[in-house]
């Protein structure tokens, strides 16, 4: 899950990365005397979405001081790319003499952490690593003594960062911290694009912290963060451990495993259909799961239902049961195609039969029938 | 012996005496793996489908000399199972799901310094056909034969292979590396495998979204692997920065896309199937 900015400034702030002063409001009133703590004429007022590109969407400003309560208020309540301004961060504004990028990320093919340092700050990484790969300095980050070469590193980098020698201590002393955030937080990604160097030293400008989710249970502290970015039926397919994403087509989709449930996504688009959702029901599923699959495909009102299931650990009878148990409780009243093969498939079939429902073994047979299906309503 | 594992492999089963541990020991037994001793802390002495239990892998291994542990426990334990079978010098397939990711690059550190493997974590595990399964792939679709397969999913993989057979096209061994971000046997090294491997003609590449795995594959194919590879890639209408349930699988920016996926392997040669059902007609 992905923490706001000011989250992840206050991270930075208690483990030893400088960031400028601010505060954090929902409301535009409840500024009151929180701004005499802020100096400077101007002040940076910033939206807290998780979305990149804020800046160019209008969510940060620069204001004076008069101005802070009137620029908080145009913000809260606007969207961003979709997503819903609750919250604004108002901020001293830094006098800048120098911005890089740095981030620590997960390099899947070395198999660890990458640090990845940039000449140019506030940019999109992955333009610049596209388009000008010689301005970006990459390096692997491995296990307990995986920091020992950072000084060195440091050292070497600053040229091409644009640095005077003085600052790499200092730039390998942010680059530890930051390893060290990665750890304690369990964090996927710390960034800091930009961290600007200032008459002060160093600040990082911006934060951006990915918490792994599998972790969660190691830092309960933002487990109501990740019921935040849900939607209502996402919310709803968690807590019986089903994997769910809306999707902005017509047909809904039940499958069990991610790679197979993508693959049905496709499947269908190729033969004309669009899906409404993503939706695994997860390795063995019972017969309530199969039947909550049903209710939540059935609360974005679809025109049709295609499910798709490759029995090994997941019973094709439990599945078969769960669509039998949802249509005896709750008519569907849109087409319903049923692929299923595998595990107890024999019985599966007869318990849908025993309802009138047919299944068929090809998914790409099913991808046809519900599009048909669904299309002649 | 295909890649790996074969008939001779000798397997422990850490987490056996568990639901999962205990079901999936059944019917690897059955498919013929020679699963030699189970470990769960606490339950020495137990058996479970014949198989003795031990309290930790070097009790285990002090009286049964194994190659292999497959681990089944809990994602919250996981680290501690597999430091515990690397430092006993196991190589170790890792079926559980949800691992911590900074848990994954300690267990994948350390086994770099152990110079073991590491399969997963979340996968569905290896199998040789006809010889010896370590994992819960459903061991009946499977035939002996001379492809070698490599998929980051399970039940796409299952959905492959069972057509494959269907039409007579064997298999030599089969991977399943895992749908995390990091794992530890990744694309790159499986084709290393299936490449030195006398019994494998040709390779099948499953892939999905997500990361740049794909594409350093196709760089690695066109540099060191001589043999026929095919590929099939999920997620081609996946939108951007939604994780399609496997935690690896997320297109975020322009990163991790299928399409760039697919180019880079046709741009090499490597023929890439539209859907699942293709992957037959581009084999042989």
């Amino acid at each position: 899950m992905n923490l706001k900015e000011y989250q992840g400034k206050d991270i930075f702030r208690d483990n030893g990365i400088s960031v400028l002063a601010g505060f954090v409001v929902s409301r535009a009133d409840s500024i009151g005397s929180k701004i005499n703590s802020l100096s400077g004429e101007e002040l940076v007022v910033k939206a807290q979405v998780l979305t990149g590109g804020r800046g160019k969407a209008g969510g940060i400003k620069i204001v004076k001081r008069s101005r802070v309560q009137d620029a908080v208020s145009e913000l809260i309540g606007k969207d961003i790319k979709g997503f819903r301004i609750k919250e604004v961060l108002v901020e001293e504004k830094a006098a800048v003499l120098k911005e890089i990028y740095v981030s620590l990320a997960v390099n899947r093919v070395e198999k660890c952490l990458s640090l990845i340092l940039c000449m140019e700050g506030g940019i999109d990484i992955e333009e610049i690593s596209a388009k000008s790969p010689e301005k970006i300095i990459k390096a692997p980050i491995r296990g307990k003594d995986g920091l020992s070469h950072i000084d060195a590193l440091c050292k070497d980098s600053i040229g091409v960062l644009g640095l005077e020698p003085g600052a790499a201590v200092k730039l390998a002393d942010i680059i530890r911290k930051m390893h060290s955030i990665a750890v304690r937080y369990d964090a996927e990604l710390v960034e800091i694009n930009p961290l600007a160097l200032t008459g002060h030293g160093f600040a990082a400008l911006d934060a951006k912290l990915v918490i792994d989710d599998n972790a969660l249970f190691r830092h309960p502290e933002f487990a109501s963060g990740k019921e935040e970015s849900l939607t209502d039926i996402e919310k709803e397919a968690n807590k019986f451990g089903i994997q769910y994403v809306e999707l902005d087509g017509d047909i809904a989709i039940i499958g069990n495993g991610a790679g197979l449930v993508m693959a049905t996504l496709d499947v269908l688009h190729h033969y004309g259909g669009k899906p409404a959702n993503f939706l695994d029901v997860g390795g063995g599923a019972s017969v309530e799961v199969m039947e909550k699959s049903l209710e939540l495909c059935m609360m974005k009102k679809p025109r049709g239902i295609f499910i798709n299931i490759f029995g090994g650990i997941t019973r094709c009878d439990f599945i078969a049961q769960g669509i039998v148990d949802f249509v005896g409780r709750k008519a569907i009243d849109v087409p319903l195609a049923v692929r299923m093969i595998g595990t107890n498939e024999q019985e599966g079939r007869r318990i849908l039969e025993g309802k009138g429902i047919s299944s068929l073994s090809s998914m790409e047979e099913c991808a046809k029938k519900i599009v048909e299906l669904a299309g002649s309503l | 012996m295909a890649v790996l594992v074969g008939k001779n492999t000798k397997v422990i089963v850490q987490g056996i005496t568990g639901q999962q541990g205990s079901f999936h020991t059944k019917l690897m037994l059955e498919y013929g793996t020679q699963i030699v001793a189970g470990v769960t802390p606490g339950k020495a002495g137990q058996s479970v489908e014949g198989v003795p239990v031990f309290g930790t892998v070097k009790d285990a291994l002090a009286m049964h000399p194994a190659d292999f542990s497959i681990i089944f426990v809990p994602a919250k334990f996981l680290k501690d199972a597999a430091f515990e079978s690397l430092s006993n010098g196991l190589d170790t397939v890792l079926i559980t799901e949800n691992v911590p990711l900074h848990d994954v690059l300690s267990i994948i550190e350390f086994a770099r310094g152990k110079k073991r493997l590491v399969i997963g974590p979340n996968c569905p595990g290896i199998i040789t056909p006809g010889e010896t399964k370590l994992g819960i792939m459903p061991g009946h679709i499977f035939s002996k034969g001379n492809t070698g397969v490599i998929s980051r999913s399970g039940t796409l993989t299952y959905e492959i292979i069972e057509q494959m057979t269907r039409k007579g096209i064997g298999q030599s061994t089969v991977i399943g590396i895992g749908g995390d971000q990091i794992v530890g046997t990744n694309f790159i090294d499986a084709l290393a495998y299936f490449g030195k491997d006398d019994e494998t003609r040709e390779i099948v590449l499953i892939g999905e979204i997500g990361g740049d795995q794909e594409e350093r594959a196709a760089e690695f194919i066109q540099n060191h692997v001589s043999k026929k590879v095919v590929a099939y890639i999920a997620g081609v209408h996946a939108p951007k920065g939604k994780r399609m349930g496997h935690a690896g699988a997320i297109i975020t920016g322009n990163a991790g896309t299928a399409e760039s996926k697919i180019n880079a392997f046709e741009r090499i040669g490597v023929k890439v199937a539209r859907l699942p059902s293709e992957i037959i007609g581009l084999l042989g």
